[in-house]
């Protein structure tokens, strides 16, 4: 009882700083890992500064001059793949074990001009950026000049797009009313299934070969264009073989030159693997990781698709190799947890490719978002947590890395034994791993078409979207911003910050005399912002079957293969576009407050707040505090707000589900997620009527706006347990609590009850950041004495020293847990 | 309708009894500790509780007093006890929420529909609810009715009491309470008096009561540096333990925590915070291991 209150103490305590959660400082030129090797490989990869290099750039501009017409477009991608793998400088690091890098050292990231040919002042900013620089020579810079850029002028797929949009799409776009994913990048989206463990590229290609034997020139019109695509997957399928050996070979050379013996036997037998893996099916647990990290480099290398790759169910996946060598007698726990030790740092050596204008603010990290599954369920129902489920999560622990991102899949038929280490391990304050609830998820895949066994197969990619792993596209399209949509009704469609429409007429806002007449032009602005987005997100879809098409990825991707169509195109079985909604917690308090004080209590007339808000409530301090403090909001367990933000839902539901993104059989569904987007959002919003200053973060995910749940965290997991979250692909919960409500043993359970509980109240996924404000505030004033503080943002971790301050304000304030 | 003077519901409470708990606060105590934390749970009536960091000095609550018992200043506001009736209004239409109430008066219906609010997470954790204060015996009446209701509907039900009170109240909630949480400040009758302003007799005849009657109970002792913290007390406090009948007890240790400043300024009362010693933490683990010679398990916390 004496912790009833929360302390702020000069010096701040440092959470679990016996767990590893820091540097021992007497360590801190080495840092953590469970052996020297992973040491030095883990510091490498960490102090690794990002940098640009345009090799690939060069490669592909120099293949596209001389092959462009000469064959089909896909065939010449699939042959740019190849030449590329034929060509690229190739890195074996010293004491690696899983080998490969995209770029030609760790840390550094090709460039993609065929998406976004980065200007000369895209370098600079890239290179001069306070927040996710990238840096990269004069020299490099004056050769993508001379060599690149003068190519691609009208060629890019952002000057496809960008040259086709809609007057109507540009007005809202430029409001910040919505974001466009597939700029500068390319569609992705998507995890593996467990097939690469059981067929090589040698078997593909077999399956391949039979396609285009039975091919039926006579009746199938398509037969031309599925020709065309399985030669390309065939191409593509060497590409990855030549560059796996190209691996070998180098490790061969190694062998020869390396004096001491363990290390020539270690690359000998890395030379072993390489030429196994990916040609052939893995045999082993060393192959089965070496498998998935060339496959995972192809289709990042190939193009630069969102999310990068991700291995989705890793330790099912791996589960049946690390029970056979463990039986036989080949592979110790210790071997085992050294390799995925060293394959968590060949993910984190990947920053993602670089972003520049809106996309870098919607996303605003250097995290490519690989996030790793933990536990879960297996295809038929059954627990699928396994020892390498535990080895994981300690290396998680113990490494502490930015990437991959990590999840762990809490069922009811989850063990409380994995539960309890994962939160073992959130309370180290990194905040991840993230806890999702496949008892939700796998309702929300039945919901959008899949069968059961596909939907207990898939689970979350990126942040916390879901699909049918291996098996499905489901490319986030851009993130809505809800509030906006609100402040347009507010203004008759236009935007207040710029004057200009935004959106479209839908009355004077002072003549609304009802709830309702406001509520209904708000759906009406609603429908036609996501129409527009709609329209654009099917013609990049267009452009990028039609111009970039992903031959290795499709080979990856069940149907593609048997339906002889590219990723891009409709070739997987399920193909789901997802717009993300951004805001529900300040749309729906900005309701209620309307709703109460306006509309209900009377207390201010419409046109008064609307006077307040155009001028940022100055002058309106009374209102403005009447407004935050004297209306219900959202997750307080209070039904007047609850219930707007449940009307709010399911008409974001209504408004965007079902509706077809004219691939075979694909449809639009709702998501929930926001990754930095709602900072960005609430820079291009103004005030909102519940209080919010103009420029201030609109809320994220489906969490309360900050500051907005005083009840608790019980009391915020029931507000959201009110929304139906088997209608979205997606909800994210952020809660933010103190270290001292992780103290003893027993909260750990505790937690891990009301993580049970939350999913039993119908929760998707809910992350944690465990760590006080003291610690924030002491971290944003000497930078250099938390270089290691991770915190979750919004579905994956981030370095607080790496976020901008809008970011790390957004964080410090977020309402902060305390024990009682 | 019976009804009781609620200060304070705290949820995902995790410190208070098993599980995860819904605590309630009813207002008033018998007892005066010197380092009481809640200190607007000590008066049985509601008071009035005024934020002056929160105040923007914008007068509504001025205005709407009906006794005119509120002025402002330069600083904020300034209320005249002698017109202040206490009746709310202010704290009402404060926009801020600078000015509250400290003491809602709540039906045995309207307690029980908050408490339902986190059954999922009682049900979940082996938790659910815990009546603190204050002395929630004091409120016998509806502390029974409430507990009745729990009990029907399946909700553990835990009291967190300083044992002040008369024998047949404390076998009436005894009946229906599934956890004690009984604070034992010292065992020298004369420093408990100059600390709490009572004799601790009662207290320790309580106890003893309880324990017979089979009660499961859970000792807590507030650690003041300085004044309970010594060998001799926790010695005797241990020896006693050890000998009360029933189950083996065990005991929490809870260390002093300069929290309350900022609520005694808030009821107008800063002068009556006494700034106590936190103790020190070499001390609490020989209490700790002075309870273990006992066979007693102690830890800090809870």
């Amino acid at each position: 009882m004496f912790e009833h209150f929360r302390s702020h103490t000069l010096v701040p305590e440092r959470p679990a700083a016996s767990e590893g959660n820091f540097y021992p400082p007497e360590n801190k030129d080495i840092g953590p890992g469970m052996n020297e090797r992973i040491q030095k490989l883990r510091k490498l990869s960490v102090e690794a500064q990002p940098s640009l290099s345009i090799e690939r750039a060069l490669h592909e501009t120099a293949f596209y001059k001389e092959n462009l017409g000469t064959c089909s477009v896909p065939v010449l991608r699939a042959l740019n793949f190849l030449d590329h793998c034929r060509k690229k400088t190739i890195y074996l690091g010293e004491g690696e074990l899983i080998v490969g890098e995209r770029g030609p050292a760790p840390g550094v990231i090709p460039t993609f001009p065929e998406l976004t040919c980065h200007s000369v002042e895209d370098f600079q900013v890239l290179n001069s950026r306070e927040m996710q620089r990238y840096t990269i020579s004069q020299a490099d810079i004056e050769r993508y000049v001379s060599d690149v850029i003068p190519y691609w002028k009208n060629k890019t797929q952002r000057e496809r797009i960008f040259s086709h949009v809609p007057k109507e799409w540009k007005a809202a776009y430029e409001a910040g009313l919505f974001t466009e994913f597939m700029e500068q990048r390319a569609p992705g989206h998507t995890a593996l299934d467990g097939k690469i463990y059981r067929k090589g590229m040698l078997d593909f290609k077999k399956e391949i070969a039979v396609n285009l034997g039975v091919l039926d020139y006579l009746n199938d019109p398509e037969a031309t264009d599925k020709s065309e695509q399985w030669k390309a997957m065939d191409i593509a399928c060497d590409a990855v073989i030549l560059f796996a050996e190209r691996h070998a070979g180098l490790a061969d050379e190694l062998a020869l030159l390396e004096a001491d013996q363990n290390r020539a036997a270690e690359l000998k037998k890395i030379a072993e693997v390489c030429r196994w893996v990916p040609a052939n099916a893995p045999r082993n647990f060393w192959e089965a990781i070496q498998m998935y990290w060339f496959v995972h480099l192809g289709t990042i290398t190939e193009l630069n698709g969102w999310d990068a790759m991700n291995p989705g169910h890793f330790d099912q996946h791996l589960t049946p190799f690390y029970e056979q060598g463990i039986a036989a007698g080949t592979l110790t726990r210790e071997e085992a947890k050294e390799l995925i030790s060293c394959f968590w740092i060949k993910v984190n050596n990947h920053p993602a490719p670089p972003k520049v204008g809106i996309t870098a603010r919607e996303s605003g990290t250097y995290n490519d978002f690989t996030n790793i599954n933990i536990g879960g369920v297996k295809g038929d129902g059954s627990d699928g947590a396994t020892e390498v489920s535990y080895i994981m999560l300690e290396v998680i622990k113990e490494l502490h890395i930015l990437q991959p991102g990590s999840s762990v899949h809490i069922s009811t038929n989850t063990p409380d034994k994995l539960l309890h280490a994962a939160v073992r391990v959130i309370r180290q304050g990194h905040g991840y791993p993230s806890v999702f609830n496949p008892d939700i998820y796998i309702p929300e895949l039945i919901r959008q078409g899949k069968t059961l066994q596909d939907a207990r197969e898939g689970g979350c990619s990126g942040c916390i979207e879901v699909g049918a792993f291996g098996k499905e596209a489901y490319l986030l399209t851009g993130y809505l911003n809800v509030p906006k949509i609100l402040e347009i009704t507010l203004n008759n469609g236009i935007d207040p910050m710029t004057g200009k429409l935004a959106g479209i007429k839908t009355g004077d806002p002072g003549l609304f005399d009802t709830f309702e007449a406001l509520y209904s032009a708000f759906l009406k602005q609603l429908h036609f912002v996501v129409d527009q987005k709609m329209r654009v997100s099917n013609y990049i879809d267009r452009m990028f079957a039609k111009y970039a098409p992903a031959p290795f990825l499709s080979v990856v991707i069940d149907d593609c293969i048997a339906r002889g169509k590219d990723y891009y195109d409709g070739g997987p079985r399920y193909n789901t576009s997802y717009i993300q909604c951004c805001g529900l917690g300040t749309v729906t308090d900005s309701f209620a407050a309307l709703k109460k004080h306006v509309f209900e209590e009377k207390m201010f007339t419409l046109p008064r707040i609307l006077d307040a808000l155009s001028n940022n409530f100055m002058g309106e301090e009374v209102l403005r505090q009447t407004m935050m403090n004297r209306t219900p909001f959202f997750g307080n367990d209070d039904d007047f707000a609850d219930d707007l933000a449940v009307r709010i839902y399911n008409d974001l539901f209504d408004t965007i589900d079902g509706k077809p993104n004219i691939k075979p059989g694909g449809k639009y569904h709702l998501n929930m997620l926001s990754t930095t987007c709602h900072v960005y959002f609430g820079k291009v919003t103004g005030a909102t009527p519940n209080g919010r200053l103009a420029g201030k973060s609109v809320s994220d995910g489906t969490s309360p706006s900050h500051g907005a749940d005083t009840h608790g965290p019980t009391a915020v997991l029931k507000s959201l347990g009110k929304l139906d979250h088997i209608k979205s692909g997606g909800t994210l919960l952020n809660q933010r609590f103190l270290p001292g409500l992780l103290r003893k043993e027993e909260d750990i359970k505790k937690l891990g009850q009301l993580i049970r509980s939350y999913f039993m109240l119908g929760g998707h996924h809910i992350q944690f950041n465990i760590v006080d404000t003291a610690t924030l505030l002491a971290a944003q004033a000497c930078p250099e004495d938390y270089k290691d503080l991770l915190v979750r943002m919004a579905g994956y971790s981030d370095y607080f020293n790496d976020m901008n301050i809008d970011l790390q304000q957004e964080i410090i304030e977020r309402t902060e847990n305390d024990a009682y | 309708m019976t009804e009781a003077l609620i200060f304070d519901i705290k949820r995902y409470a995790i410190n208070d009894g098993p599980g995860i708990r819904m605590v309630i606060f009813l207002k008033g105590c018998n007892l005066h500790c010197a380092w009481c934390h809640n200190p607007e749970g000590i008066s049985a009536d509601a008071e009035k509780m005024y934020a002056i960091s929160k105040c923007i000095k914008c007068g509504t609550c001025v205005a709407a007093c009906p006794g005119k018992a509120i002025t402002l200043n330069a600083k904020g506001i300034v209320t005249d006890p002698a017109l202040c009736t206490m009746c709310g209004r202010c704290a009402e239409v404060c926009p801020t929420k600078a000015i509250e109430m400290s003491g809602k008066s709540m039906t045995v219906d309207e307690i029980m529909d908050i408490i339902e609010k986190d059954r999922v997470f009682f049900d979940h954790s082996g938790g659910g609810v815990t009546f603190s204060g204050g002395e929630p015996m004091l409120h016998s009446g509806v502390l029974v009715e409430l507990l009745d209701v729990c009990g029907e509907r399946g909700i553990h039900r835990t009291v967190d009491t300083a044992g002040h009170i008369s024998k047949a109240v404390l076998l009436e909630v005894a009946r229906r309470t599934d956890l004690f949480l009984y604070d034992l400040k010292m065992m020298d009758a004369d420093e408990h008096e100059v600390w709490t302003g009572i004799k601790n007799d009662k207290i320790i005849d309580n106890l003893k009561i309880l324990a017979a009657s089979g009660a499961h109970i859970i000792i807590r002792i507030p650690m003041i540096g300085g004044v309970n913290d010594h060998e001799e007390n926790i010695r005797k406090t241990a020896e006693f333990i050890a000998g009360l009948a029933g189950e083996k007890k065990e005991v929490h240790l809870l260390p002093f925590h300069p929290v309350a400043q900022n609520k005694y300024a808030k009821l107008g009362r800063a002068d009556d915070f006494d700034p106590l010693s936190v103790p020190d933490q070499e001390i609490l683990s020989r209490n700790i291991a002075i309870f273990f010679e006992y066979g007693i398990k102690a830890s800090t916390g809870g």
